[in-house]
Order: structure tokens, then C-alpha cells, then sequence
């Protein structure tokens, strides 16, 4: 439904999908030898969806998100973003990247954090500010522009590095664990806060996470992995509807999609001791 | 308040051990004194008293003991005594007019902070450049950093008499140019190890964010490094002040100059008056700390715009 509905929008790149790769590979020469970070990623990401990574350690999730992002360079296979190099896409501003910590400059108030991007790309003062005051509110965080980052608590933090990724106004989101480090109560806010984003600002999202909730909650596709070598053990296209209410993760369908994740992550495990 | 009362502990320790130490460093001096001026001493000769030590002395002449605190050149002065001659060399003499006489420690202190100012500028852009190339250049790092840690090495009182032939060697008039070498030489060494540990300070994340926004090196110098950099920063020019100041008293020191506080350091030990060495060694150490408190002060300003805790 959703495939078909994606497909009759008129887009820059019709029918191509806004990530592809195709039998990527991933070695890092290390000191105790070779590592194969990523072995053989299938997938494609059309636009708008917003499409979790889960899986245990070391299975290559955030180094998957890396290559995307063009922080590492793939070995082996293909890979595009909006049908560009990884690294051409960058150029292109194609993506806007959260990382797990915050990693807001404590020098700079939270208006200039998220000016950082708009200044080195290069954008007029009145449009940095036009955009800081937009990102803030999208983020809810209008009353505090003026704050320097450690007057905040740890979620407004993350809220305001998720702002300062959307300033530039990429069609892009990667996230890396963005709220791995925040306490349940406040992952849950951020959760629902992000789907409202994510369907105001119709963003392509790759999402990180270690919990099956979070990933089930907020997918419309959940890639599952598995470690050494790093690979894709599950796709899930989400059944769950668009609209989410948090206790929409007491209702069989939710569970049964937790269900087949975790049968996923421990069918990856099977190969460890 | 509550800071003030260790602080006034060590203070008053300090004060009360240099007293203690006053008596028996002066008694010789005290009981030659007496000698001169008709008193019973023992042992009455000057040359018997040098056999004896001196706790000896304290048991046998314990009348004299307390003239080692108001000797005209005693060996040790006592803390009034050299605020005195500090005062006389000072305030007294710019009240008076004269605060740029030859005698005055105002003419002279100014003449050596001007060189420690000049050498401190010079240290903090060669330790700047030199952090920058060690940070920007794996080979410069290999090269450049070994022989950094070496220079500091080779004591600078062997270094700085070579420094002023040499600097004349090539046509270079007068003290000023090589005491602000000098003196530059033993404070470009803090700036550097401090701005290299500064200038690495960011971590791999934050580095990942500017490569995601395609940033250019220069950017992430101005943008990420050199502010990361200023705590690291300031905390080595306090360090680096310091030692610029010791690099120029060392420069006067050995170098046959006539002005400035390492010249009356020097001056006060040939002509035998101690009073003159204490009086030019608080004066450095105010010097000293006046710049080491402005700096701090220069600190909790940037470091609060920046909106930092200092």
C-alpha cells in the first residue's frame, strides 16, 4: 500500500530509491588482521520511510550508517544515495547525521549550535536565523536559543543536535543511537516527538537502536542484523499504521512485529557460542 | 572567607619559620658587630667563630642573639626589613619624582618586564605555530617535538650568555633583542605542549560532525579546534608568563647588564648587600604575580563569554 502510494509521488528521482546498496562490503585491516564489518547489505530505502537498524554489537548497524554518510568508505559493492556517491550526496547536502552523544559545541549557545551548519555552508544571517527560529520550534525548543547547551537537560540536548541536523534542510536523517544515553520516560517522549517530526517534515530516516520497542515503534521497515561478519539477517515492512499513539505497543500487531525481531536477533546469535 | 583561613595558615607558617631562620643566619654578622663595638663575645676572635658552629654560638653569646634582627647587612633580613628597602626603592621614590632613577626598582622592573612582555608575544607565536604544524603534520609531530623537549633541557644560564654574543655577532645592539630570546625560548615551550593538547582536545565525533557537513580544514581549525583549544590555552600562558619573566632575570643575570631586576640581583651580590637581593626578588615575585593574576583574570573574562565555566 504504502510502496504503491511512495511510488505515484512525483520526485526528483523517480522510481530510484533514495538509498541503495547492493552487496556492500566492509573489511577494516586492524592490527590483529582483517575485520568484516559488513558483509553482503541488500537494501534499498525508498523515500519518506524511515527505516530502523537493530542488532547486538559489532553487527555493523552505525558502520552501515557510516558508509551511507560517507564517514567510511565501503570495500567492496555498491552503494548510492539519492543515486550519488555517498560522498557526492554529502557534497550535495544530502543528509543531516545525529550522532549517540549530543555533541553540542559548550562554547556556543544552543542558537549557535545549530548555526554551525548554516555557517560553514555558507547561508546569509537572515536565513541562519530564519531557520534556527523553524528547527527550534519543529523541536519544541523555542524559549531556549539563548541557553548554553549545559543549562539543558540531556534530552532538550539531543533535541537540539537533532535541530541543528535539520537546519540545512536535508531530505536525509541519519541517526546513530540518538537517544541510547536517555532514560526510558524521556526516550518515550522523544519517540513520539520524533514520529511527529519525521510526518510533518516527510524526512527519509535511518535509525540506529539497540531496543526492539523503540525500532518497532517507530519503523515502517526494520532491518535486523547480526555480527561477524556484519550482516542483514531480517527486513520487516512494518504492518502498524501511520498514526502511533504510544500504547499502540500493547496491541498483538506490535507484539507479534517485537516477536519476529527477536527471533531475528537470535537467529543471528545462533553462530555464536 | 572561608578560603582565607588556610591561606592566611601557610602565610603566617611561612612568616613565622623566615623569622625563626633570622637569629642564627645573622649571628655571625650580629657578633662581629659586637665585637667592633667593644662587647664580650665568644669566642672574641672573628676567625675562632668561623671554627664554631653556629648552635655553639647561640649557647655562648645568647645576649646577641636578637641583634641578627637589626643588623644594617644582615645575610638574612627579616620579612619588615625588606618591605622597607622594598618601599624605599619604590613608592618612596615615586613620591618623590624619581621613580625612573637608576636606583629606583620601578626603572628597573619596567625594564624587565618590557623584555619578558616582548619574549612572552614572541613564545606564545612560536609555540602557536609550533602546535599548529605538530597538529596538522604527523612528520613535524615526529620531528619537531623531540627537539622541543630537548631545548628545554639544556639549562638556560650555560644558553644565554651564547645567546648574547651571538645576537651581537649579527649586529644586534644593545640587551632587549636576546633577554626577550631568552626569555622567549623558556615560554614558547608551555604554549606549545598546552595548545597541541588543546588543538587535539575534540574528540572523533566532533570531527565526524564537521566531515559530515564537508567543513574545510580551516573551518574546523576556527570553528572546532581553536576554541577547543582555549582552556588548554590559558592555562599554559600562566605558565608561560612566569617562565618568560625568569627567562629575562636569567638574561640579566650573566650577561654583565646594568639594568633591570636580574642586574640588581646581581649588583647586590658584588657589592655585598643582601637587603638589595631580597628587595629585587619581591619585586620579581610581585611582577610576577601581577601578570599571572591578570592573565587569570583575561581567563574567567574569554572563558565566560564563551560561555564556558571558568
Amino acid at each position: 500500500m504504502q510502496q504503491l502510494a511512495k511510488s505515484s509521488v512525483p520526485d526528483r528521482s523517480p522510481r530510484s530509491p533514495v538509498i541503495s546498496a547492493s552487496n556492500l562490503d566492509l573489511t577494516f585491516q586492524t592490527n590483529d588482521g582483517p575485520v568484516h564489518a559488513l558483509s553482503g547489505i541488500d537494501i534499498e530505502i525508498d523515500k519518506g520511510e524511515f527505516v530502523s537498524f537493530i542488532g547486538p554489537s559489532g553487527c555493523g548497524k552505525t558502520t552501515f550508517l557510516r558508509c551511507i554518510a560517507a564517514l567510511e568508505t565501503p570495500t567492496g559493492g555498491q552503494l548510492t544515495v539519492n543515486g550519488m556517491t555517498p560522498d557526492a550526496a554529502r557534497r550535495a547536502r544530502a543528509y543531516g547525521y545525529v550522532f549517540q552523544a549530543a555533541g553540542l559545541y559548550p562554547w556556543r549557545t544552543i542558537e549557535k549550535n545549530i548555526a554551525l551548519p548554516l555557517e560553514i555552508m555558507g547561508y546569509s544571517k537572515s536565513e541562519q536565523n530564519e531557520r534556527i527560529a523553524r528547527v527550534l520550534d519543529l523541536v519544541e525548543l523555542s524559549n531556549f536559543g539563548k541557553k548554553y547547551p549545559w543549562q539543558l537537560s540531556g534530552g532538550m540536548q539531543q533535541r537540539a543536535s537533532i535541530a541543528r541536523a535539520l537546519a540545512f534542510d536535508a531530505d536525509i536523517l541519519l541517526m546513530d543511537e540518538p537517544f541510547g544515553a536517555l532514560d526510558e520516560i524521556v526516550r518515550d517522549h522523544l519517540n513520539e516527538q520524533l514520529l511527529e517530526l519525521w510526518a510533518r517534515t516527510e524526512k527519509t530516516i535511518g535509525f540506529v537502536t539497540h531496543s526492539i520497542p523503540e525500532a518497532v515503534y517507530l519503523s515502517t521497515k526494520i532491518v535486523v542484523m547480526s555480527p561477524r561478519p556484519g550482516r542483514i539477517t531480517d527486513i520487516i515492512e512494518s504492518p502498524l499504521p501511520a498514526e502511533r499513539p504510544l500504547d499502540i505497543r500493547d496491541t498483538p500487531e506490535f507484539l507479534q512485529v517485537a516477536h519476529r525481531v527477536r527471533d531475528g536477533l537470535r537467529a543471528g546469535h545462533a553462530y555464536d557460542d | 572567607m572561608k578560603n582565607s583561613l588556610p591561606i592566611l595558615a601557610v602565610l603566617s607558617a611561612i612568616v613565622a619559620i623566615w623569622y625563626a631562620a633570622v637569629a642564627p643566619m645573622n649571628l655571625r654578622g650580629a657578633l662581629d658587630v659586637a665585637e667592633r663595638s667593644g662587647a664580650e663575645v665568644v669566642p672574641p676572635a672573628s676567625v675562632d667563630r668561623f671554627e664554631q658552629p653556629i648552635w655553639r654560638l647561640m649557647i655562648d653569646n645568647p645576649g646577641h642573639v636578637a641583634q641578627g634582627y637589626s643588623l644594617d647587612r644582615p645575610r638574612l633580613p627579616t620579612p619588615v626589613q625588606v618591605g622597607r628597602e622594598l618601599w624605599k626603592s619604590t613608592g618612596e621614590m615615586a613620591l618623590s619624582g624619581r621613580a625612573m632613577s637608576k636606583r629606583s626598582l620601578i626603572y628597573h622592573g619596567w625594564i624587565t618586564l618590557q623584555s619578558t612582555l616582548w619574549g612572552f608575544f614572541l613564545g606564545i607565536v612560536l609555540g602557536m605555530a609550533g602546535a599548529i604544524a605538530i597538529v596538522y603534520s604527523r612528520v613535524v609531530s615526529m620531528s619537531l617535538m623531540p627537539w622541543a623537549i630537548i631545548s628545554q633541557t639544556v639549562p638556560i644560564v650555560a644558553l644565554a650568555p651564547m645567546i648574547i654574543v651571538l645576537s651581537s655577532q649579527v649586529g644586534i645592539e644593545g640587551r632587549g633583542v636576546p633577554k626577550a630570546i631568552i626569555s622567549a625560548y623558556l615560554c614558547y615551550f608551555p604554549v606549545l605542549v598546552g595548545m597541541v593538547k588543546g588543538l587535539r582536545s575534540p574528540g572523533a565525533a566532533q570531527l565526524d560532525l564537521l566531515r559530515t557537513y564537508s567543513a574545510s580544514g580551516l573551518h574546523v581549525f576556527l570553528k572546532l579546534r581553536l576554541p577547543a583549544s582555549m582552556p588548554y590555552l590559558f592555562t599554559s600562558l600562566k605558565i608561560g608568563i612566569a617562565a618568560a619573566l625568569v627567562g629575562t632575570i636569567v638574561g640579566e643575570l650573566p650577561t654583565g647588564a646594568i639594568s633591570g631586576l636580574g642586574a640588581r640581583i646581581l649588583i647586590g651580590d658584588q657589592f655585598g648587600t643582601p637587603l638589595a637581593i631580597w628587595a629585587a626578588l619581591f619585586a620579581a615575585a610581585i611582577l610576577a604575580g601581577g601578570l599571572v593574576t591578570f592573565l587569570d583574570f583575561a581567563q574567567r573574562v574569554t572563558l565566560r563569554r564563551m560561555g564556558m565555566q571558568a
